[in-house]
């Protein structure tokens, strides 16, 4: 009936890739960080070792990665070990990071709280208030302006 | 420290004429006011009505006495002194988006506005035609420039942008200067070569300045962090985040010392090693009056207790001079390498003048090498 017969395939076109206002968002060449290593993390806390968990699960941020796996995965080991800690060892583990480590602290912090969980609020607030007495305001500025999300 | 509260709107820009005795400023519209020393208070000399817009951006020229200032309805003005009045003259931009910074170069031959239409333009008097003409720096800026700073050589000029970039540029004009010696930052110079890009920084750039001599450039930006870049067959960044919230503008006082200032409302001051390639902070510029800290009664005890569920002393009012954000800091003697006084302007509608020695002696830790 109504059929159409003029050429149409410009519909299928995306304008906005062709926006010349578009900003796009620079590749960074650093290699893809496959996420802390689970098994190793899990060894740790089974042995009680709560400080190199801490430190493990912290390596290996998975910033360069566009897969969402990868991050639900690291984020989950590092949930885990924050959770698995004493209140009272948070303060030295907090100590025993340098400045990229708080930052990196808090943004998974940051990032758990986006998806709360029965305890694990309470939790992150007690490390939020530890890491933000160390890394202070600049370090959740550093959370919210960061292009590199974990 | 003198304190001087100009009107109850954000200062958005600031700018001092040569021997400091008056100041142009935006009190947050499209009029420029320009203030005139009477002996320990300011008063209202002239009004400079042009703009349609906001006036972003203004610059003091100090040997020729020009002002060039600038706006978001995306023209500049000249102003000449013509007796006792300021005469505009329109600078046509080319651009489509505001205008956000302005600087006379340091010869006084050319200026620089920055604008969120993604390009700088950099503008030269022509002669013949009795006219101010552009030329645009486009590639590879991606967002808004928010801020400008001149290297001494009156060549290269260094941009801070929305695009998390601090970029050094060439803007060589055949037409008004001779082709430059070469720097640390390199030796080919075409108008609008990229002599230096920026790495690693992830906000906007809010402030840079080059150092008195040229071969340092540090910027501030709003992830918290100040870097400082030296010139070299290879620059070398160093960069230091700060716990504090986002800096706004940045100076050099001496060639390994700045002074930067922002959103937590007081000056604070780093320090740059080159040898060993550190930057720390070096201290707080503003030491709030010892206010006497009287104990809190059982009853107070309470009081905070019940209303802030906490029993800190610590009170809601800010004790720095500023009470807003410091959104502009200018050198008012001693240049960039040995600064003796500078000033800052910002959200609260004041200008504090900090003095450098009696800083100095007042925070008994704090070293300006």
């Amino acid at each position: 009936m109504a059929k159409n017969t003029l050429p149409s395939r410009f519909r299928k076109v995306d304008v906005d890739e062709f926006d010349e206002n578009k900003f796009v968002e620079e590749h960074d060449e650093a290699t893809e960080q496959p996420g802390p290593d689970t098994g190793e993390v899990d060894n740790l806390i089974r042995q009680g070792d709560m400080m190199s968990a801490f430190h493990v699960a912290l390596r290996n941020p998975p910033i360069n990665s566009k897969n969402p796996v990868i991050k639900e995965k690291a984020q989950a080991v590092v949930l885990r070990v924050l959770t698995s800690f004493k209140s009272s060892d948070i303060e030295p583990a907090v100590k025993s990071l340098d400045s990229n480590g708080i930052d990196l602290l808090m943004k998974y912090v940051y990032k758990g709280f986006e998806k709360p969980s029965e305890n694990s609020s309470a939790v992150l607030l007690q490390w939020h208030e530890k890491a933000f007495a160390v890394g202070g305001l600049g370090s959740i500025v550093r959370v919210m302006t960061s292009r590199k999300t974990i | 420290m003198a304190y001087h509260s100009f009107l109850l709107e954000p200062i958005s820009c600031h700018a001092w004429n040569k021997d400091r005795t008056q100041i142009a400023l935006c009190p947050n519209n499209h009029d420029v006011h320009i203030y005139k020393k009477e002996g320990n208070g300011w008063t209202k000399t002239q009004v400079l009505k042009e703009h349609n817009g906001q006036v972003t951006g203004i610059d003091w020229a100090p040997e020729s006495n020009r002002i060039v200032t600038c706006g978001t309805d995306r023209n500049a003005y000249v102003w000449t002194l013509k007796g006792d009045v300021w005469k505009p003259t329109l600078v046509i931009l080319r651009i489509n988006r505001a205008a956000r910074c302005v600087k006379w170069s340091p010869k006084e031959n050319k200026f620089a506005v920055g604008s969120g239409s993604r390009l700088i333009s950099v503008c030269y008097f022509e002669q013949e035609n009795d006219w101010w003409v552009c030329k645009h720096i486009k590639k590879p800026i991606r967002s808004t420039i928010l801020c400008l700073d001149w290297h001494p050589n009156n060549i290269l000029l260094a941009a801070g942008s929305c695009d998390f970039k601090c970029r050094i540029f060439s803007a060589y004009i055949k037409e008004v200067e001779e082709k430059p010696a070469p720097t640390p930052w390199g030796s080919k110079m075409p108008f609008g070569e990229v002599m230096f890009e920026s790495t690693g920084t992830a906000g906007w750039v809010h402030g840079v300045c080059f150092s008195e001599s040229g071969n340092r450039v540090a910027w501030a930006s709003h992830d918290s962090t100040v870097a400082v870049a030296e010139g070299g067959k290879t620059a070398v960044i160093t960069s230091l985040s700060s716990e504090t919230l986002p800096l706004l503008c940045v100076t050099f006082i001496t060639e390994n010392s700045l002074v930067a200032a922002g959103h937590d409302c007081y000056p604070a001051l780093f320090v740059y090693d080159g040898e060993k390639g550190t930057l720390t902070f070096g201290g707080k510029l503003d030491v709030p009056k010892q206010s006497a800290q009287k104990g809190l009664t059982a009853r107070e005890r309470f009081q905070n207790l019940d209303k802030k569920a906490t029993s800190d002393t610590k009170e809601a009012v800010l004790e720095s001079l500023h009470k807003n954000s410091i959104s502009q800091i200018s050198i008012l003697q001693g240049g960039k390498a040995k600064c003796a006084k500078f000033c800052t302007t910002g959200m609260d509608g004041g200008m504090a003048i900090w003095d450098v020695k009696t800083l100095e002696s007042a925070m008994k830790d704090l070293k300006i090498v």
